[in-house]
């Protein structure tokens, strides 16, 4: 099957799943307690039966149930995903104004943790008895057992409090004037401690799953062979065994994107760093469903592409997965 | 015909699994230790409201004591409430979600990949895009909204929690099944006529408990970190306290009294690394493969 098919069926799953998500959305609209009417009211500061029915009206919610979940779905595609009265914005551009800022946090967090992760497995791989293990296990250990907004806060009473290296909170200093390394620095400052925070859960899957990986690798025949050739155990290790240990840690972490999302929303709490978690945070407390629907979409919308480029990369990585899917 | 002769000691006695797991975990020093914390944990969730009898919610001093003064062991909070009387009181609705959602967890798990694995074809199909379709769902995100959205009362909580966690038992279970239905003892049991009720949840099911403990025990870990986490949002109910809502509530106050983030933060970090330790017990205890190193 070629390569071209294979990403077209992928695609149509995915469509097919995000249908799916718009579906749900569309029902929990429907059975939570209150609609557009009521918030339109509300701001308002209240109105009549007849001007609700009129609102009702104007925005087809006396329709049937499925003549407006189909309106709703042809609406979504177009991306509008309705109107936010508590932001007096339409949902979209608020979406997409705060949706750099967490896929910044999210991958930078993402690539860190994969980087250091598979580096300190290959390291305790190859001494199993080494100092490196205790960290790894340490790491796991901690990773898993740490609820993260309190490592984020930890992190910032310590780094950003006590001793002022890092800036307390949000992605910028708007003060800052420069050109545009000026400001790489100030964001790169206010990334570093969200970041590591959110990077600390994952940094404990990856590198006790490489090390598990790398050491299998290590026993097996082919790598034998390439020793007995004489390779040198630097090559034998980067140029042979790691690309074959590196497909499992790969597929994890193409699974990880929708944990990562919701470690975000926590850090993003905690570091008042300004994208899509902290909009979750404040647009819930404001009770303003049309924006927490649309984070809702726009969030599985990252993981299912996330998962779509993760998939297209391991057939780049490892040639034997999946020829006959 | 000459009977075959055996040594004695060359046929250890046989014991119950669960003799034979229990001394396999006993060998596991920290998920022993870590066993006796949590069942003193759990103690304290249940006698400690009686032995310490301070209200959580009653402001009993002045905001801000410090730890070891005035006679609160652990300081007071913002409003001035015990600090130790929250802790106390907290660490029940922690460990009652953690333990409920883990149930519904499982349980949701459970069914859907013996159902899937069992059955296959279509049923299979249908069930692991199901499957797919919540894993793609952020599991936070989502929780935030039903809670958001229906109410923020212990059983919406632990419904919001359980509904996006069970995916992971759901594979390991499925997985367990495709292997375990293709064994001889199971054939055997088909072929003298056992229906498919009994195969899968007498014959199959049994065999395939293991994995499914060990992830158990790791899904009360999760959950107690996922309503930490929903908690510190502030979507709880505002009738207890739990750990996660201490830590919120307090968190804009850490430059005052650090103490009274990173005491909550201590207590759910101690719970969820005991569960785990005892869960890694657990995982050598009863994989076979394990056992013969």
């Amino acid at each position: 099957m070629g390569i071209l098919r294979i990403i077209f069926i992928r695609v149509v799953y995915a469509i097919a799943l995000l249908l799916a998500v718009i579906v749900l959305n569309f029902s929990l609209m429907h059975m939570a307690p209150g609609d557009v009417a009521d918030t339109i009211s509300q701001s308002m500061g209240g109105a009549d039966q007849e001007i609700l029915d009129e609102i009702r009206v104007s925005y087809g919610l006396d329709q049937p149930f499925i003549v407006q979940l189909g309106r709703y779905i042809s609406n979504v595609v177009q991306f509008n995903l309705g109107y936010s009265f508590f932001y007096n914005q339409p949902v979209t551009k608020l979406i997409l104004e705060r949706l750099p800022a967490t896929l910044l946090l999210v991958i930078t967090a993402q690539i860190a943790a994969l980087l250091i992760g598979v580096v300190l497995g290959v390291i305790s791989a190859r001494k199993p008895n080494g100092l490196s293990n205790y960290v790894v296990t340490f790491l796991a250990l901690f990773g898993y057992s740490a609820p993260v907004f309190w490592t984020g806060i930890l992190l910032l009473i310590t780094f950003s409090l006590n001793v002022h290296w890092f800036p307390v909170a949000g992605m910028r200093d708007v003060t800052i004037e420069g050109g545009f390394w000026v400001h790489f620095i100030d964001v790169s400052r206010h990334l570093f401690l969200p970041a590591v925070t959110l990077g600390s859960i994952f940094l404990a899957l990856y590198s006790r799953l490489s090390r598990a990986s790398m050491m299998e690798v290590l026993g097996s025949d082919y790598v034998r062979t390439a020793k007995a050739k004489g390779l040198s155990e630097n090559q034998v290790v980067y140029k042979h065994a790691l690309k074959n240990a590196l497909s499992p840690v790969i597929t994890l972490a193409g699974l990880q994107f929708s944990a990562v999302l919701s470690g975000a929303v926590l850090v993003e709490a905690v570091f008042s760093w300004p994208g899509l978690g902290t909009l979750a945070f404040q647009s819930i407390i404001a009770r303003d469903t049309p924006t927490i629907l649309g984070i809702l979409f726009f969030s599985a919308l990252v993981v299912i592409i996330g998962n779509l480029l993760t998939d297209l990369a391991l057939r780049l990585v490892d040639p034997r997965v999946g020829g006959n899917k | 015909m000459t009977r075959p002769f055996i040594h004695e000691e060359e046929t250890p006695q046989a014991q119950h699994p669960f003799t034979e797991a229990w001394s396999m975990f006993r060998k596991n020093k920290s998920a022993v230790g870590a066993l006796g914390l949590l069942t003193l944990i759990t103690f304290g969730a249940i006698f400690g409201p009686y032995l310490y009898p301070t209200d959580p919610f009653e402001m009993v001093w002045m905001p801000f004591s410090p730890p070891g003064q005035e006679g609160f062991l652990l300081g007071t909070d913002y409003l001035g409430r015990d600090l130790l009387a929250m802790i106390i009181n907290g660490a029940k609705v922690s460990l009652m979600i953690g333990l409920s959602a883990a149930v519904m967890t499982v349980f949701i798990g459970v069914t859907v990949g013996a159902l899937a694995g069992f059955y296959q074809g279509i049923v299979e199909e249908v069930l692991m895009r199901i499957t797919e379709f919540f894993q793609v769902l952020p599991t936070l995100l989502f929780s935030m909204v039903l809670v958001a959205l229906f109410g923020a009362s212990m059983p919406m909580i632990t419904f919001a929690i359980g509904i996006v966690s069970w995916t992971a038992v759901a594979r390991i279970t499925r997985s367990e099944f495709l292997r375990i239905r293709e064994l001889e003892y199971v054939m055997a049991s088909r072929a003298s006529g056992a229906s498919n009720l009994k195969l899968m949840v007498g014959v199959i099911l049994p065999n395939a408990l293991p994995p499914i403990i060990v992830q158990s025990a790791l899904m009360v870990g999760s959950a107690i970190l996922f309503e930490a986490g929903l908690s510190f949002l502030g979507l709880t109910d505002p009738n207890v306290v739990s750990w996660g809502q201490i830590i919120g509530s307090n968190r804009q106050y850490i430059l005052d009294a650090g103490y009274t983030v990173t005491i909550p933060g201590i207590a759910i970090f101690i719970t969820v690394l005991a569960i785990s330790l005892v869960g890694d017990g657990l995982n050598d205890a009863l994989n076979p493969k394990l056992r013969q190193r």
